[in-house]
């Protein structure tokens, strides 16, 4: 099962990155939530993947391979929460930028970099 | 003492609520901000005399044990910086009594300030990889809404490039966390400290190393990696960017240096030499950076870049000498640069711009703010008796001594450039003819009296942390020491 | 948006969106549910009355702004842990209380403080966007 996380992290994170290198700010907080769902993907898949068990440490259940391992659900949950009040934060942002300055084109948003 | 641990992260948390339930009345909100400060400024005092005498404080959150739940631990560098936080904090606080407006008041600018202020201080004293994340995005969600505070256009442009770079850093970080994890099975920092050195492969390793590198470095603005940095630091009020200027990159290079030196107990050499001609190199461009533009903040976002190729350097030589010169130099550079900022906060009040070559002769106008820039400037050039000239010599000689003769000419070359883009600084503003039309409603000095007693306390600060040099070079070295022996760190944690 | 349809079916649907909001909170102690995903269902409900109404009429419904839900959010989410300070344990280790055949405990309080945080979040977002549009 494995490898078949690796193709999906992988293709969640090009997916991503190819969304980012557009020009249309738009796509760029798309390819950003990409690219966070390529890394929760990532911890879950490192984390050990394993199918149909509780992630519950009990005296009827003590075999750790009877269990699974509840830290990563738990990262990849704060991480969840994390993206969401992220993204939330950029599409206004995204949006009210659309607003004041006319322009949803990243290579517009060049004063700060001129004198 | 183990429950006073957690407040660090409590105080600046109750106060940003109870800030946020007064939004509506500026007067009570200045009062819970006072006492927030005090009683954080007190606690974080407590921790550096606790500390200094070789104690370490940890707790567990929720009472779960130490690999397994979230440790929280103050050592003598967390103390130092939790301490050089509250100072600045307090700093920025006095100078926006007079330089901000009530409005901002009411749109929660000070809960804002205390939510970073708990995410920089939980940066500071966690001991776990992945609540450092955690509270890595708390600060930087307070920040981006911080950027972007009042939306005007250049802020609206700085803050989606801030935003976005440093989300990629988040994301690089989250997964190098994930990675590590599943190498070894735990993120707690000291238990991954005796099972990294364990791994036998070298390879992940070096993944794991450089792409936390990579992360903490978009953050901390080091070489390759630092563009967000000039390109939106100088959008915001001066206020604030004083206080990113101080803090954000700061936490950065403190989780390289917590992480570096607990992963790796010896020195690794491709590491090291990685390290140098990136410190090098960071230096060099953000000076270089910096005597091109004649903007005042911009002029200072550049510094900020060079000066972090500094700390890194002190941190690359992996000596006792270098780390405690990089510790020092962090303080030295916290006070300095920030002071630098608040001063052209005044300045613009003063002339209404930041061009340098359209200001002139502030010196008749106003000789105190002059004498404060001046202390500071020349600091962080690195002349003596000021604070700079201490950091930047214990870094030269701990390069001499480590045989890093050439990031060492370096840095001597990057202090001749710093002061050339001070002195540049200085004569377009304070000497010369005064090139912009002085309006009536430019502010005196007596309305913007809270802002000069902020940069004053910071310009006494930074010239008395170089005269008593010695003192501050102990504490340094003292916690350089234990950031070298982590081991006594990984026994104080895993015995709870 | 002026739709007689979802007026009068917002009118029906928010309230029991609420309940259902308020029932995943107190599930979530040992079934799937929880303070963040009762405050999202929540702050849905209002949502819905918001493209239904408008925000204005949403806003006189709701009462106390955003910003204070938070607050007080926040407020009960650090009494939780400051209470088991006061017990002589670790922040936020829980601490029990039995009445008879209920126990209740801070758990419980953490996660109404993480359902009012997130409620007032997503509202003061939303509300701003559609605001906005």
């Amino acid at each position: 099962m494995e490898w078949l996380f690796a193709i999906l992290v992988g293709g969640l994170y090009s997916a991503g990155l190819y969304l980012m290198l557009q020009r249309n700010m738009f796509k760029l907080v798309l390819g950003m939530c990409l690219i966070s769902h390529g890394a929760n993907l990532l911890i879950f898949t490192a984390g050990g993947l394993t199918r149909n068990l509780p992630p519950i440490f009990s005296e009827a259940n003590s075999i750790p391979a009877q269990m699974t391992d509840p830290l990563p659900q738990a990262f990849v949950l704060t991480a969840i929460v994390i993206s969401f009040g992220v993204t939330a934060f950029l599409l206004v942002l995204v949006h009210r930028t659309h607003k004041i300055l006319n322009t949803d084109d990243v290579d517009d948003l060049i004063k700060t970099d001129l004198q | 003492m183990k429950t006073l641990v957690i407040f660090p992260i409590i105080i600046p948390l109750l106060t940003a609520s109870f800030c946020l339930v007064s939004y509506k009345t500026p007067r009570l909100q200045w009062l819970f901000t006072w006492f927030g400060n005090l009683s954080y400024f007190i606690v974080a005092l407590i921790f550096l005399q606790a500390t200094y005498q070789g104690n370490y404080y940890s707790i567990q959150i929720g009472n779960w044990e130490a690999p397994f739940g979230i440790t929280i631990v103050i050592d003598l560098f967390s103390s130092i910086m939790l301490l050089i936080t509250s100072i600045l904090v307090f700093c920025s606080f006095l100078y926006s009594l007079t330089m901000s407006s009530k409005e901002e008041f009411r749109s929660g600018y000070p809960s804002l300030i205390f939510f970073l202020m708990m995410g920089v201080s939980g940066a500071f004293t966690t001991g776990d990889l992945f609540n450092l994340y955690v509270w890595f995005e708390v600060m930087l969600m307070s920040s981006f809404v911080l950027m972007a505070f009042g939306g005007e256009q250049q802020q609206l442009e700085g803050s989606i490039k801030y935003v976005i770079l440093n989300l990629i850093s988040s994301a690089i970080f989250l997964a190098s966390t994930g990675i590590l994890y599943g190498m070894v099975g735990t993120v707690n920092l000291a238990d991954l400290s005796i099972k990294f050195s364990i791994i036998e492969y070298n390879y992940p390793k070096l993944i794991v190393s450089s792409l936390l590198l990579i992360a903490f470095g978009i953050k901390a603005g080091l070489f390759p990696l630092y563009f967000w940095l000039p390109a939106s630091y100088h959008t915001p009020p001066p206020g604030i960017s004083a206080l990113f200027s101080g803090l954000l990159t700061k936490v950065g290079m403190y989780s390289i240096i917590r992480t570096f030196t607990l992963f790796y107990k010896e020195v690794d050499i491709p590491i090291q030499n990685t390290l140098l001609i990136i410190a090098g190199m960071t230096m060099l461009i953000g000076v270089l950076g910096a005597v091109s533009q004649n903007e005042i903040r911009r002029i200072l976002s550049f510094h900020i870049i060079s000066q972090i190729g500094y700390m890194l350097m002190g941190l690359a030589l992996w000596s006792v000498m270098g780390i405690a010169g990089a510790v020092y130099f962090i303080v030295h550079n916290i006070v300095a640069k920030s002071n630098l900022f608040f001063i052209s906060g005044i300045i613009n009040k003063k002339t209404g711009r930041y061009h340098i070559k359209s200001q002139g002769n502030l010196y008749q106008e106003s000789p105190i703010l002059s004498i404060c820039f001046l202390c500071s400037a020349l600091s962080l050039a690195g002349l003596p008796p000021l604070s700079g000239f201490v950091g930047k010599l214990t870094l030269i000689i701990a390069g001499i001594h480590s045989k890093a003769y050439i990031t060492v000419f370096i840095s001597i070359v990057v202090s001749f450039l710093t002061l050339f883009s001070m002195t540049k600084i200085w004569i377009y503003t304070f000497w010369g003819t005064p090139h912009y039309k002085k309006e009536a409603s430019s502010e005196s000095d007596k309305n913007l009296f809270f802002a000069y007693s902020a940069i004053i306390i910071l310009a006494l600060l930074t010239a008395s942390l170089g005269i008593f040099g010695e003192i501050f070079l102990n504490i340094s070295e003292k916690s350089a020491q234990e950031l070298l022996q982590p081991l006594t760190y990984i026994e104080k944690i895993m015995e709870y | 948006m002026n739709s007689l349809i979802l007026k009068t079916a917002g009118k029906y649907i928010a309230p029991l969106l609420f309940l259902f909001a308020i029932y995943l909170l107190f599930t979530g102690h040992n079934q799937p549910g929880g303070g963040f995903s009762g405050g999202l269902v929540a702050s849905a409900s209002f949502i819905l009355l918001a493209f239904a109404y408008g925000v204005e009429q949403t806003q006189k419904w709701i009462r106390i702004s955003p910003l204070y839900i938070i607050a007080i959010g926040l407020l009960l989410a650090v009494g939780s842990g400051v209470i088991s300070i006061l017990f002589g344990q670790p922040f936020m280790t829980g601490v029990w209380i039995t009445l008879e055949s209920l126990t209740l405990g801070t758990p419980m309080l953490f996660d109404t403080g993480v359902f009012l945080v997130v409620l007032g979040t997503t509202l003061l977002i939303i509300l701003e966007l559609i605001k906005e549009v």
